[in-house]
């Protein structure tokens, strides 16, 4: 955190001074080490091992938060009598396919649940569509009726499961999978319970490279389950904070371009899954479950409203036929395999750099040689833009200029101080910028790009009646254009994603005021009350010291500027702050309200012991201690019964590329993860299979505070090449002296994708450990660099290859096996003959990634 | 100069006596440096805006004269940042001014071994072209079943963790018109 969100770790230094305890857990030691209380080093890629451990210290030692696990989470749900653990079964739950590489998640779930929910049958298409994705912001449907056992000693409750699935997760177990020492761990799993309860609360920050794994939504949900039992979730102090590395990443995702995804976490219409507007809808939501995301379908007609305007009826459905259906896999790693095989004719980059930034760079690179035409929108010429003349595959000579028949566009883009709009920040805060200066010559915002675009799309498809067109043409799109360049309104832009009543054209300001029946137009539900009042509240600006802790007034947080979710669990169940000393959120018992320095994630006036009445569905289901309002049964889930495609429990499986066998089942990577099985796309071996030996070393990617990602807003900028000049690779005395490697020397690392070359750091930062009582080494090195800039290098995302988490299709790229060489790599057609002879003493000549 | 005059303009002695014991500030000045002014200080117009680069978010004023970015500073009133930047923050005048930045449309043609110019209208016109072609070379209407499809896998997008939300807004929305499904970006990777 101090390395990669240096001022955001200021907070992080100001609890410590104020006497917080501050763990670092890392493969690396780092600045955040540095300043941090103690320091765990980690086996890059067994963090479930390592949390699981600490749920195990929690549960057997009962030292859970009760009152709040009983209350708010699922803790006391029954599950269903046909769930079998994947303790049971060497490392498989119940419903696994093995020809599918799939579950069947039927035995999964509560007892009692009628049927399995509508979209949640069918795993494989779940996973390749990424279905989970869209819980970012509100649980998986079901019905809202389950049987609970609020004693928790039923042994089908989920506090039980949950209980025997972590029992052999021992310190021992620890030490032998993470390479951590029994002391260290009990040091952290004392520090982390000592620290949580009534009177304390204990946050648990994760940068996001916990994302790029084959395990990666797993490694979550074990901190979820962690937090959860101390009771750490929508209390001050507490929550799990992603650190997020782009200045909008968290708005691309809300507002998404993602492939399965619609504005406001919507899915994507799938073929065979929602062939109507009645089957799509019935597929976000469960007809009697409780919360707010019952009203999805006037979130849903809401956007098509939005989208198209009068041309969107109910007789029509609201032009639902307009929006295109998914098949299957279409993310980013499948479309750039498809360009290999020759399938995509034209592809958009915006401020992205995937020859760099992405996994399997020379994957990257083939695909974009094998396109029609290319339209790269960036400030500089990144080795995106520039393959085709001096990329990697250029120098070993598989790529010519003259061969390749890519078109390639290179428009100039605008930077953040020439143009005006929102990002959204890591915690989800909006925050308005206003445009400073024109941008310069040819430059220009993607506002104006995208407008243009359509407005000449549109152009040249008028008058055509062809209903693919009619969805171009009947689009709203007459946002207005101003100055010299024609620059459409930002502002425009957010009240529609805002929304507002179609006959006034009046700004809503509550998603609850979205409706079904074509009266509202609302572009991204979850950002309703942005533009409240007609007012842009992103922008504004009243100084932190003028205002309370929360500060409030300082941009707009969605939803309905709340700053802490699900902040109605920082009172009790009888709406009482749990301790002075932690209070937030409470019931006014005069005013009949709830109050307190944020705003209350709950209905404002609904009594604490409110219960529902029989049959009731929707907001007036949840009790007044059902907490977690967009869960279908208004509790946290420790235990996930639908919505998940690789688990209900997470479970330790080792990286798709692991030198070590697992220790824990038979079970060795992660049944379900997405692979791509094809021979420009192999996988170092890892046991039990053969010849694993040949990489012996395991890798980790990351970042330097003084670069940014893929180094085109970095490699680029004077000061940032000078402070942080040259490619590099981290690797500690043991392992120098093992492979024979000279500080300020130069080493190769191979794998069966390619060979990349960096200058030596010999340095204590990585150590080594050791793993099922083996030595093990790791090796650290910067994402940053490529071809082109003020400083050059190869590029570590060259090193792997494609294998997805299956939940959300994220890379696993912050673990993988190598070998590291002492020397520069080879250059030239000799660089190629070279990872050959690696595939060949891996036996991959003909094979691919192995089948389990 | 006095005597008086000569002591006072020593640093320790001003150290010591005036408001600046730790000689950060007042106390260090030179006769060259009290001449000095701010950027800051002698700019037209001043942007509230945000940093371009990681998600906490820091606030930055950007500071314009003549109509050029003059200084980027941290915005002290942020809740967030309290005025503070990161190398990255405090570099960023540097990536919005700098001058290898490219400010033109370049263009290369299938097979081309060099880069052409080409205006900007023009380029709009031929990716709009492009679009609409690769659009109905590969548009598919229904699936094998007769189920609606609507869709072209035959154009693709990747980018908006640094974009806007209006942005990515429009990019999404006029996409979704047009059928194209695999419109990514970062936050898949
Ligand atoms: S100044 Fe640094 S920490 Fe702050 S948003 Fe920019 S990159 Fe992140």
């Amino acid at each position: 955190m101090a390395e990669c969100h240096p001022v955001g770790f200021q907070w992080v230094m100001e609890a410590k001074n104020r006497g917080a305890t501050v763990i670092h857990v890392d493969p690396r030691f780092t600045r955040t080490s540095a300043m941090a209380s103690s320091y765990v080093p980690i086996r890059s890629g067994t963090d479930i091992a390592f949390l699981g451990g600490i749920v195990n210290y929690i549960l057997a030692g009962g030292l859970d938060f009760r009152e709040y696990v009983v209350a708010y989470t699922n803790a006391a749900t029954i599950v269903n009598d046909d769930f079998v653990d994947a303790e049971d079964v060497d490392g498989l739950f119940s419903g696994y396919e093995p020809d599918r590489h799939a579950y069947a998640p039927t035995t999964w779930q509560y007892a009692g649940q009628p049927e399995i929910s509508a979209g949640g049958a069918d795993t494989d298409s779940q996973r390749a569509t990424a279905g989970p994705l869209r819980h970012e912001s509100h649980g998986a449907p079901i019905s809202a009726g389950v049987h609970r056992d609020e004693t928790l000693q039923h042994p089908r409750c989920v506090y039980q499961i949950l209980k025997r699935h972590f029992a052999r997760y021992t310190p021992e177990m620890v030490e032998r999978v993470c390479g951590v020492p029994r002391a260290a761990f009990q040091e952290v799993c004392e520090a982390w319970t000592r620290n949580s309860g009534r009177e304390r609360t204990t946050a648990l920050a994760y940068s996001v490279g916990w994302t790029q794994h084959t395990v990666g939504v797993q490694y979550i949900r074990t901190a979820a389950i962690i937090q959860l039992l101390l009771g750490n979730i929508g209390r001050p102090g507490g929550g799990i904070l992603a650190l997020r590395g782009h200045a909008s990443i968290q708005g691309s995702t809300d507002v998404p371009t993602l492939f399965n995804l619609l504005p406001g976490y919507l899915p994507m219409p799938h073929h065979a899954q929602h062939p109507t507007f009645d089957e799509w809808v019935d597929g976000m939501r469960h007809p009697d479950q409780k919360g707010f995301w019952s009203n999805a379908r006037g979130y849903a007609t809401s956007l098509l409203k939005a989208y198209w305007g009068a041309a969107a009826t109910a007789d029509n459905d609201y032009r639902y036929d307009y929006l295109p259906r998914m098949t299957g896999d279409h993310g980013t790693y499948q479309t750039t395999l498809n360009m290999i095989d020759g399938k995509v004719k034209g592809y958009f980059l915006l401020g992205q750099n995937p020859a760099v930034g992405s996994a399997h760079g020379r994957a990257q690179r083939l695909g974009m040689a094998n396109l029609d035409w290319l339209v790269v929108r960036d400030f500089f010429l990144t080795e995106s833009a520039t393959f085709w003349k001096d990329g990697p595959e250029v120098a070993t000579g598989e790529m010519t200029p003259d061969r390749c028949r890519t078109e390639v566009f290179f428009l100039p883009a605008a930077s953040h101080v020439e143009k005006e709009g929102t990002f959204t920040q890591t915690q989800r805060l909006l925050q308005w910028r206003e445009k400073a200066v024109e941008p310069p010559g040819d430059s220009r915002s993607e506002l104006w790009f995208f407008y243009h675009l359509g407005r000449l799309v549109r152009q040249k498809l008028a008058g055509s009646d062809r209903a693919r067109d009619r969805a171009v043409l009947d689009l709203t799109w007459d946002y207005p254009v101003r100055g010299a360049q024609d620059e459409p309104s930002a502002e425009a832009v957010l009240k529609e994603i805002n929304g507002y009543h179609v006959d006034t054209g009046q700004p809503l300001s509550s998603y609850t005021e979205a409706r079904d029946d074509g009266s509202t137009a609302v572009g991204c539900w979850i950002y309703t009350g942005v533009y409240a009042g007609g007012v842009n509240q992103a922008a504004r600006r009243k100084p932190g010291s003028e205002q309370s802790w929360v500060a409030p007034e300082w941009g707009w947080a969605w939803p309905l500027n709340r700053r802490i979710l699900y902040n109605r669990a920082s009172a009790d169940p009888q709406g009482r702050p749990w301790s002075e000393r932690k209070a937030y959120v409470r019931w006014d018992e005069q005013r009949g309200a709830w109050t307190g320095p944020d705003v209350p994630d709950f209905e404002p006036t609904k009594h604490p012991t409110y219960q529902a009445p029989d049959g009731a569905t929707g907001p007036a289901a949840l009790a007044g201690d059902d907490a977690f309002i967009m869960q279908a049964d208004g509790k946290a889930w420790l235990y996930v019964p639908t919505g998940l495609v690789d688990g209900p429990l997470p479970t330790h499986y080792e990286p798709a590329e692991s030198p070590v066998r697992n220790p824990l089942y038979g079970q060795q990577a992660n049944p379900a993860r997405r692979a791509y099985r094809r021979p420009d796309n192999r996988l170092n071996p890892s046991p039990p299979d053969p010849h694993s030996d040949v990489f012996p070393y395991v890798f980790v990617i990351g970042r330097l505070t003084e670069h940014h990602t893929a180094g085109g807003m970095s490699r680029t900028v004077r000061y940032l090449a000078e402070l942080q000049p040259e490619m590099f690779v981290e690797v500690s005395p043991e392992l120098a002296a093992e492979r024979g490697l000279h500080h300020l020397g130069w080493a190769h690392l191979v794998t069966l994708r390619s060979a990349i070359e960096a200058r030596v750091m010999v340095t204590e930062r990585i150590r080594p450990l050791r793993v099922d009582g083996r030595p093990l080494h790791q090796i650290w090195l910067p994402y940053h660099w490529g071809g082109q800039g003020l400083t050059r290098g190869d590029s570590a995302n060259d090193l792997f290859g494609i294998v997805l988490d299956p939940n959300v299709l994220i890379q696993e790229n912050k673990v993988g096996t190598c070998d590291i060489r002492p020397g520069r790599r080879p250059t030239g057609p000799a660089l190629r003959d070279y990872v050959a002879e690696y595939q060949r003493r891996a036996g991959m000549t003909t094979g691919t990634d192995r089948k389990d | 100069m006095g005597v008086r005059t000569w002591i006072a303009s020593w640093p320790v002695y001003r150290q010591l006596t005036g408001t600046d014991p730790l000689g950060r500030g007042a106390a260090a000045k030179s006769a060259g440096s009290s001449r000095l002014t701010a950027r800051t200080e002698t700019a037209d117009s001043v942007a509230r805006s945000v940093c371009p680069y990681c998600a906490v978010g820091c606030g930055q004023r950007v500071y314009v004269k003549d109509g050029q970015v003059s200084q980027i500073e941290g915005d002290p009133d942020s809740p967030i940042s309290r005025g503070r930047l990161c190398p990255k923050g405090a570099a960023s005048k540097n990536l919005v001014t700098s001058e290898l930045r490219q400010q033109k449309v370049r263009y290369r043609r299938p097979y081309g071994t060099e880069w052409e110019e080409l205006d900007l209208a023009t380029a709009m016109d031929m990716i709009a072209d492009r679009v609409v072609a690769a659009r109905d070379a590969t548009w598919e209407d229904v699936d094998a079943q007769g189920r609606p499809l609507h869709r072209t896998l035959g154009v693709a997008s990747l980018g908006g963790a640094t974009l806007d939300n209006e942005e990515n807004y429009l990019i999404k929305k006029l996409f979704t018109a047009l059928g194209a499904l695999q419109i990514e970006n970062q936050a898949r990777i």
